[in-house]
């Protein structure tokens, strides 16, 4: 057990693309935490998915040792926090554990909407901030411009902030010396009842759920009896340890101050979910820590087999996946043109589409999804309340009095340049202005209430488009208003196509009927026979298409004797058959699913 | 679908011999064929009798049916074809009334050609026309003018053949209603009695696709696809009027003429295919040669390609013929069954015009006809 005195726990925050992945693997190396012959790069993202798209999706915790200049030792646990807005939740909860932050700022970007976000964040946790100017290799480098704006916008003093070069390792050493002079150490009484906070959890195939705790009072050792303060369920403690870069040590104990993980045949995470406080059983607390914020579920969407024979494997995935992803709900769910599947509920739309990957890829699924909805309050006539999340639940409009939903208060952090270009994005995706405000001359930020469904509907991709990249977003949820929302339905051949259904502000209804009727257009293969497309609120026809009948698809010749050849164009053929999901009479290919996903604007 | 296959008796194969030589490569055309040099063509013709004695028997393989197609088999000359043919009679037991074919080209069966023919035992001629349209014969580099093709079918006609076929091809550049119908009555007029008219199809690797991967259709006149069918519609109907008989996807005859060579393919029963790039259906396995020419003459060996003759080739096969999947012979095939789950699946084009369905056949329309890829994946998965 280490003296309180030594320890520093802290995290890294940053914008996305900052460079906080590659401090933390310089921290590593600096601190001899990893041999040379392990280190891959970004060590700590340790999905394959983290490594190519660059961004933290998981919190991870790893024990450094350091030896300071004062010439203590000093065990320095790092918190590594994701990064994107969609993630906020599991930042949150890992600065909980800490003391302190390393803020980490891209000399040649400046502040950014994530880099305010986090900053707020850990404020709100009271932690001790420590600036640091990252990226002064690269020639576009202004650190005595970032170091301004640092002071004057955040007001955090920059004098003693290092300026650092985390890719090439310049004065990384700083970093480590910062953490120690400015991040207090952490408090708590280890005589008092034990009170350990949850801040992270996954399943292993051979301990169990291990369980990352931060210990706030109190201590526990192997043998000890412990409770969940939420749930009241104990269990026997098997192992305590500290997290190394790429083990897990065993140690006989943990104790106030300290960041370690905890095993006790822990069958599944939900037993030990995030946020909860861990206690013992003999000498209990009498109060859990402040619970966390829960992650609710924000965007909804319907996941199916391709092939409706994989439904089982699709459902052990998905289990699988929430073992370690507690923000990620699922429920089964039927579709009249789909079959069986699951309503998923998600984060945000990285989110989404990082399980939808991670499914994809990691279990070698074929997945169609139907188009994302957010949470709607649907005011009855009768006075009845229902939140309605899937299009299918969408009461009948003679019934409903008036329609509520979420909205967003947005940031958008740009270059004066592209001020025109937002706005205009924002009027388009029915925003209301609220505020704009210069932080440097360089630099401004824009307010706006976005309605969420707008921001789930392609949003980031539309802001990155047309700003080059360089605005930033961030988003916080500011309730519900009154809308007026539709329900749009798509009928193939005079069927509606239950999954293709989707609700949508009345206003861009006609826009979008359109552009789903031409995509689908474009990727329904001819048929036998004319195939109708038609998009519909209630009753009325909005928007129509045709795919007319399919004329000419044979082997004129079958000659020679070549069997083969007409053989493999059959099976080729029965292939994309299967390929296929049969509505009524109408054949539609996946590929006409994704496409009214991305839609994209015009 | 699982249907099992008594394997059929019939013992009589069809003989299909490669001649892959033609004085100059078509640019539409994706058969493997070559413009000769050297003693190629005598080498050649030994490799096809080597590979023939292969089928050698104590007692001869039965054959009723011998097919020279190519490239341009009149290009080796009618001594050479006699030549092969006499070879076959010595492996094979070739019946007298056979049906012995050679294609032809125009521009070389000249002279006493199809006397010879005549008399070393041929009695059918297959000559490509493809079109009997000036400007379409250019833009798909057919040397001679149409007008050849008319002499050397009166030729073939004086020389004795009774049984003449024209190749027509549907789908050329500039082809219109007009023009196609123009090329169906020089064929009428020519007195042959058998017209394949093929749907025009750019193949990989051939100058044609190049040509309309760079240009597009546009630009080199190609009908679009609507046309295409228009003008395949409107072939079946005006050839039926002149008399043919539409029997088969590309193909129409006058009574009594079809071709029984191609049927034997048609109708899943066996054959052999001596050459290069022939494709065999022997014993209940499919093989085929190899491609290359050179390695074909060192006597490479057949590629094995799997067994053949389940119910799903015969469905995808019969459906190709105007008279379609019959109920009687399929259940003499393949038993009880098999017949009633494709009806059963037939079923949903009841009211259409692709079908015509009735308790003892499923067969294609002319409309049916031109989607029958679709169609008959559907019938069979």
């Amino acid at each position: 057990m280490s003296n309180k005195e030594f320890i520093r726990n802290f995290s890294i925050i940053a914008h996305i693309d900052h460079g906080k992945s590659t401090l933390a693997d310089r921290l590593l190396e600096l601190t001899n935490s990893v041999q040379s012959r392990e280190m891959t790069q970004q060590l700590l993202d340790s999905m394959d998915l983290e490594r190519e798209r660059g961004i933290t999706i998981k919190a991870h915790a790893v024990r450094l040792e350091y030896k300071a200049k004062d010439g203590n030792d000093y065990v320095l646990n790092l918190i590594d926090t994701p990064g994107h807005v969609d993630f906020n939740y599991e930042v949150s909860r890992s600065l909980a554990a800490c003391e302190g932050a390393v803020l980490i700022v891209d000399a040649t970007q400046g502040i950014e909407a994530q880099t305010m976000a986090n900053t707020y964040l850990a404020l709100d946790n009271n932690l001790e901030l420590v600036p640091v100017i990252n990226k002064i290799d690269l020639p576009a480098a202004d650190p005595d411009r970032v170091a301004r704006d640092i002071e004057e916008f955040i007001g955090l003093d920059c004098s003693e902030a290092p300026r650092i070069s985390a890719k090439t390792g310049e004065n990384v050493e700083a970093v480590l010396e910062n953490i120690v002079k400015l991040v207090p150490p952490p408090k708590g009484d280890e005589n008092a009842p034990l009170k350990a906070l949850i801040f992270d959890s996954y399943y292993d195939s051979y301990k169990g759920v291990v369980v990352y705790v931060r210990i706030m009072d109190g201590s526990i050792k192997p043998g000890d009896t412990m409770k969940m303060m939420s749930t009241g369920a104990t269990f026997t403690v098997v192992e305590t340890g500290y997290m190394r870069p790429t083990s897990l040590q065993p140690c006989k104990g943990l104790s106030a101050g300290e960041v370690g993980y905890i095993t006790a045949s822990i069958k599944t995470v939900s037993q030990a979910s995030v946020g909860d406080t861990i206690t013992l059983v003999n000498n209990p607390a009498k109060e859990p820590l402040a619970g966390y914020r829960k992650a609710n579920p924000m965007v909804f969407c319907g996941i199916y087999p391709a092939d409706g024979a994989d439904y089982e494997s699709l459902k052990e995935a998905l289990e699988k996946l929430r073992l370690n992803d507690a923000a990620l709900s699922f429920e089964p769910e039927t579709s009249g043109a789909l079959g069986f599947g699951f309503r998923c509920g998600f984060l945000g739309l990285l989110h989404l589409e990082i399980v939808q990957e991670r499914l994809e890829r990691e279990y070698d699924l074929d997945l169609i999804s139907t188009v994302p909805a957010v949470i709607y309050k649907v005011h009855l006539r009768d006075g009845r309340v229902i939140e309605v999340d899937n299009p299918t639940h969408f009461p009948d409009p003679a019934d409903i009095d008036f329609i509520e939903e979420p909205i967003a208060r947005a940031h958008i952090f740009s270059p004066p340049d592209y001020v025109g270009a937002i706005m205009e994005l924002c009027q388009n995706r029915r925003g209301v202005y609220l505020d704009m405000v210069y932080i440097t001359p360089e630099r401004v930020d824009i307010s706006y209430i976005l309605p969420l469904n707008e921001i789930i509907y392609d949003f980031f991709d539309a802001l990155k488009s047309r700003t080059k990249g360089y605005a930033s977003l961030d988003y916080e949820l500011a309730g519900y208003q009154q809308s007026k929302i539709v329900k749009l339905d798509v009928l193939l051949n005079g069927e509606v196509i239950d999954a293709l259904s989707f609700m949508v502000h009345e206003e861009k209804a006609y826009q979008r009927a359109r552009r789903i009727a031409e995509k689908l257009k474009e990727n329904i293969p001819r048929h036998m026979f004319e195939v109708p497309i038609q998009v519909a609120i209630g009753g009325k026809v909005i928007a129509r298409e045709t795919v007319k009948a399919l004329r000419k698809d044979v082997l004129a010749k079958c000659y020679g004797g070549d069997i083969t050849r007409k053989k493999k164009l059959l099976e080729k053929q029965k292939e994309g058959k299967k390929r296929m999901r049969q509505f009524g009479s109408v054949e539609v290919p996946q590929e006409a699913f994704l496409a009214v996903l991305k839609l994209d604007e015009q | 679908m699982r249907c099992s296959s008594s394997m059929n008796s019939k013992d009589k194969k069809g003989i299909y011999v490669h001649i892959p030589f033609c004085k100059s490569k078509c640019h539409y055309c994706d058969f493997c064929s070559v413009v000769p040099s050297g003693d190629i063509i005598d080498r050649y013709v030994d490799a096809l009798k080597r590979e023939a004695e292969g089928y050698k028997r104590k007692n001869k393989i039965k054959a009723d049916t011998v097919y020279f197609g190519g490239g341009t088999p009149s290009f080796i000359g009618a001594e050479r074809l006699s030549d092969i043919l006499l070879h076959l009679r010595k492996v094979f037991d070739i019946s007298p009334d056979a049906e012995i074919t050679a294609e032809c080209n125009p521009s070389s069966c000249g002279g006493d050609f199809f006397s010879r023919l005549i008399d070393s035992g041929f009695n059918r001629i297959s000559l490509g026309l493809q079109s009997a349209d000036p400007r379409e014969r250019k833009a798909i580099g057919r040397l001679t003018d149409a007008d050849a093709a008319k002499q050397a079918a009166l030729n073939a006609k004086k020389a004795g053949f009774n049984n003449i076929s024209l190749d027509l091809m549907l789908g050329l550049p500039f082809q219109n209603t007009e023009s196609l119908k123009n090329s169906i009555d020089f064929c009428a007029d020519a007195g042959v009695t058998h017209v394949s008219a093929y749907i025009l199809k750019a193949e990989e690797g051939t100058p044609f696709y190049e040509k309309l991967s760079i240009e597009g259709a546009k630009k080199m006149n190609l009908p679009d696809e609507d046309a295409v069918c228009d003008l395949y519609l409107f072939a079946a109907e005006y050839l039926q009027e002149k008399g043919f008989e539409q029997y088969e996807i590309s193909n129409f005859c006058k009574k009594g003429h079809i071709s029984r060579h191609n049927y034997k393919y048609w109708n899943l029963d066996e054959y052999i295919g001596l050459g290069v790039s022939a494709h065999s259906f022997f014993e209940g396995k499919r093989f085929f040669n190899t491609r290359d020419i050179d390695e074909y003459i060192k006597g490479s060996k057949p590629i094995p390609d799997g067994s053949g003759g389940d119910f799903e080739e015969y469905l995808m096969l019969r459906l190709r013929l105007a008279e379609g999947l019959i109920r009687h012979d399929t259940e003499r095939r393949f038993g009880k069954g098999c017949f009633e789950k494709v009806l059963d699946k037939a079923k949903k084009y009841k009211g259409t015009n692709l079908l015509n369905i009735s308790e003892d056949s499923i067969s294609l329309t002319k409309q049916g006809f031109l989607v029958s890829n679709t169609i008959i994946a559907e019938l069979s998965s």
